[in-house]
């Protein structure tokens, strides 16, 4: 069993000032997760009649990308590969003072307490993070082959939650981890090449008018996402990007394999 | 009230009743879509497909969910897999094996024209994912790859790794943002609906609350979807996700719409066991597991060596010892049970005495480490990450854990509930998985009905209902407004001593207890007392906090709580009426000389549909008689 010393960021709402409050917590089992231990710190404030805590969650197995907060300085905490709601208890120790703070990023407003606006991912995603696919007009699956070796790659870049950490985690909040594992995601497979410029320049157009960051090639993105998704992303970003910006592929191009 | 259960289901040979029925809906001209307005709550797999399927078509769409963006609903965490009757394998499958498997798998308690039609679509849902983009398991040679799942003896099961489930939502996802993008989906994340507005006997809009800024606010449609998903999260401890809830479905039933077969709920065998007190959900570990990890207790109660300390012949291997056929793939209901049964015999292998091992020792022999890491890495890492024990070294240690619910809001054959207008799809509704779903199925089905049957549905009904215009400014949408809004300050005004989450643990402790893995009549009738009691104390000892025009957390899970506690009791209900052991509803006073679920279909072969009569007045029954003309009625045997 532990004792804590929690100092947490507190914000009424969008516009109000925000300050870190102090809380001590005890009797902490090594055994629970990060957000147990603030439901449980919450409890203890309720009790008190005090308000809770705000952070968004709800899978809590690591899955569903509602949870972010960052730990110590580092998005979702000390452990490589999870998310906050993954995060358990014996990562710390007894004694140890954690700085829990929301995503900082002006394209994430908070919204309260350790809760932020992450509405600029969905408006990316609606910009052109698609196959054009209509219900009911698909042909037979296996009419169309997949190298085994496009579907992992494609698999890998999918992996994403969307959480949001590789924005927190970049000193420019720059969203391009985000972006580019969409676009290598679909950009690998057949299916996604005739949209695989368009696609690009239509999801970058609205990422940098959203306000995120430039890309500077820093890597914090990377090392903070709790799927691991790869900077290899952003190289094939890059390269869609000038193919699409300077030598513009006719519309409906043959695929030219993976990446 | 009156209530007429019609199903509607088309007449003429299974086989053709679906395209027949397509054939004699009504047709609706493309010019006059666009002046309907659909409301579509909920944006898992059901109501992302809807929303952006129906939009397609041209219809104007609102869509809700209560989450920061729709990306992020249940379905995202389904790990194994989606079943067709693709018969890629060469195997054996076809569309009529697998509707004979899910009403065999669902205890016979689903209606055989529904379940043909979904093993038809599913074929259908396999094409379209793979031309959204869907990054399904593929063979070297470029072909789909599938798996066997979930007591199925063929492999028609097509997965993305281990997230299966994240993958078909991203999907739907990304073709709903597509519609979104266009302009024809309004989409509303952060908003919870509270309440359904009913007028002239017609589903025409819903109340809802913006979880940002407190505002109460109406929205009128022609048309109202529901795809809120189920229920599980009444026994607090679950699979399902924190925000999971019975409200929206509970609402409309509080408005009309009957509830079916709520007593019909999974309980997943597969998941890792609650650690202690501070415990807030569980974690599944997928099924498909169970296609390479044995799964065993030591043969000696209270045997506490470490478990590789434990010699092969004083282990129980007590699912291929029970049943040698299908061994550690039996359905999810039995493995469940059995796993139960020997717990409670004192054979568990965690200290609360909840837990058998899942060992993947043989198959790592068998095939390698690599293969085993290849299928199942992601999931192996989850539970090291939670439990910090290494599965490639020590064996699982699993136990059962409510995962979904088979019961939920009666629909006919065009998904259209009791109420007019009122259309219920995915796990909110009741239809196709009868007394326990087959695994690899609720992501079938979700999608089945988005994507495709609801679309063709609606359109029937928009086309015939005769719909005087109404807007959000009717007197019907003031008066269900002031009820929500009374309802919140009421539950702020309480100001008691007690939070939302220790009644909620309170009532599943009770629930998993009285109304779980297996009941008897005492256990529920002293339920029911336990429930009634606990919702007189909620009411008067709660404690939530803060305001109602702000962000307030406590406040969303105290009016789902509220509903949960409310629910709890037809669940109960229902259990108690059931005077047999069907599929996840096991009577113990019920059961077969060799211990299995005994059916009584000379009494029971209906589903159970509840009518709401007021608060305190005792719900009302009606039947849908269920009968079988192409699968043979039998006690499912799976020795």
């Amino acid at each position: 069993m532990m004792t804590l010393i929690l100092h947490v960021w507190r914000q009424a709402g969008p516009g109000a000032a925000g300050r870190f409050e102090r809380y001590e917590v005890q009797r902490v089992s090594a055994d629970i997760s990060f957000l147990e231990m603030l439901d449980g710190l919450n409890e203890t404030l309720s009790a008190r009649k005090e308000e809770p805590i705000a952070f968004d969650h709800d899978c809590r197995e690591g899955i569903c990308g509602s949870c972010g907060m960052v730990i110590n300085g580092r998005p979702h905490g000390p452990n490589p590969a999870t998310t906050a709601c993954q995060l358990h208890m014996r990562a710390f120790r007894d004694g140890d003072e954690i700085w829990i703070e929301p995503w900082r990023a002006k394209a994430f407003p908070v919204l309260k307490d350790l809760v932020v606006d992450r509405g600029a991912f969905d408006r990316i995603m609606q910009a052109g993070g698609f196959i054009t696919a209509r219900a009911g007009s698909a042909p037979e699956a296996n009419a169309v082959l997949v190298p085994k070796r496009d579907a992992e790659r494609a698999m890998d870049a999918a992996g994403c939650i969307g959480c949001g950490a590789c924005v927190a985690a970049c000193p420019n909040a720059s969203a391009t981890l985000f972006v580019a594992a969409k676009v290598a995601h679909l950009g690998v497979l057949p299916q996604g090449q005739p949209e695989r410029y368009t696609r690009v320049l239509s999801m970058v157009d609205v990422m940098d008018a959203a306000g995120f960051g430039a890309c500077t090639n820093h890597g914090e993105c990377m090392a903070a996402c709790p799927k691991e998704i790869s900077l290899d992303f952003i190289a094939q970003l890059n390269r869609d990007l000038i193919r699409a910006t300077v030598a513009p592929p006719r519309e409906g191009g043959a695929w030219s394999g993976a990446a | 009230m009156t209530v007429e259960l019609r199903a509607r289901v088309p007449a003429g040979p299974l086989e053709r009743q679906w395209d027949t029925h397509r054939f004699e809906m009504k047709l609706m001209n493309p010019a006059n879509k666009r002046k309907f307005d659909i409301i579509v709550v909920g944006s898992g797999l059901a109501g992302a497909s809807a929303a952006a399927s129906l939009a397609e078509l041209g219809y104007q769409v609102a869509c809700f969910c209560f989450q920061d963006s729709p990306r992020r609903a249940h379905s995202i965490a389904a790990q194994g897999g989606i079943n067709a009757a693709k018969n890629y394998q060469n195997d054996g499958d076809s569309i009529w094996r697998l509707f004979y498997d899910t009403v065999k798998g669902g205890d016979f308690r689903a209606r055989e024209a529904n379940v043909y039609r979904l093993a038809q679509i599913s074929v259908n849902i396999i094409d379209q994912c793979v031309a959204q983009g869907v990054p399904f398991a593929r063979e070297y040679g470029g072909l789909l790859a599938n798996r066997s799942f979930g007591g199925a003896q063929v492999s028609r099961t097509f997965y993305a790794r281990g997230q299966t489930g994240q993958q078909l939502l991203l999907g739907a996802y990304q073709a709903l943002s597509r519609q979104i993008g266009l302009g024809q989906v309004k989409m509303y994340p952060r908003t919870e609906m509270l309440d359904l507005v009913v007028i002239d006997g017609k589903a025409r809009g819903i109340v809802v609350r913006d979880l940002v800024t407190g505002k109460i606010r109406s929205h009128a449609a022609h048309a109202v979807v529901l795809a809120t998903g189920g229920y599980a999260n009444a026994y607090f401890l679950s699979t399902n996700a924190k925000g999971c809830n019975v409200t929206a479905t509970w609402r409309a039933h509080k408005r009309g719409a009957l509830f079916a077969n709520p007593c019909f709920t999974q309980i997943h065998p597969t998941c890792i066991p609650a650690a202690g007190e501070f415990q807030s959900k569980l974690t599944l570990m997928s099924e498909s597991l169970r296609n390479d990890g044995r799964i065993w207790v030591p043969r000696q109660p209270g045997d506490r060596r470490a478990p590789n300390a434990i010699p092969d012949a004083e282990r129980d291997y007590f699912l291929e010892r029970l049943y040698p056929s299908f061994g550690n793939l039996v359905p999810r209901d039995v493995a469940s049970r059995r796993a139960k049964e020997l717990c409670d015999a004192g054979h568990s292998v965690v200290p609360g005495g909840q837990g058998v091992y899942l060992d993947f020792r043989d198959a790592i022999q068998r095939v390698g480490r690599h293969t085993i890491a290849e299928r199942y890495g992601n999931l192996f890492e989850m539970y090291e990450r939670i439990t910090g024990e290494d599965p490639f070294t020590v064996p699982m240690r699993i136990y059962p854990a409510p995962h979904y619910t088979m019961g939920g809001l009666w629909v006919d054959y065009n998904l259209m509930s009791t109420l007019e207008g009122l259309h219920v799809i995915g796990e909110a509704n009741f239809s196709d998985h009868g007394a326990n779903r087959l695994g690899a199925s609720a992501l079938m089905q979700g999608l089945a009905d988005g994507y495709f049957i609801l679309p063709s549905t609606i359109g029937d009904y928009l086309g015939q209902a005769k719909l005087a215009p109404v807007d959000a400014g009717h007197p019907a949408f003031r008066a269900v407004e002031q009820e929500v809004h009374d309802r919140t300050t009421k539950l702020l005004a309480i100001d008691g001593t007690r939070s939302v989450d220790a009644f909620h643990r309170e009532l599943g402790a009770l629930l998993w207890d009285r109304c779980g893995m297996s009941r008897n009549r005492a256990g529920l009738v002293e339920a029911i007392g336990g429930i009634q009691r606990l919702r007189e104390r909620f009411w008067a000892e709660v404690f939530v906090g803060g305001r109602g025009e702000d962000l307030n957390q406590a406040l969303e899970k105290a009016g789902r709580v509220a509903d949960f506690l409310e629910f709890a009791e037809l669940m109960c209900v229902d259990a108690l009426h059931r005077e047999e052991s069907c599929g996840g509803h096991f009577r113990e006073e019920h059961v077969t000389a060799e211990g299995e679920a005994a059916r009584d279909d000379a009494r029971f072969s209906y589903v159970a549909a509840w009518e709401w009569t007021g608060a305190g007045n005792a719900p009302v029954l009606h039947q849908e008689p269920l009968s079988f003309q192409h699968v043979h009625l039998a006690q499912r045997s799976y020795k």
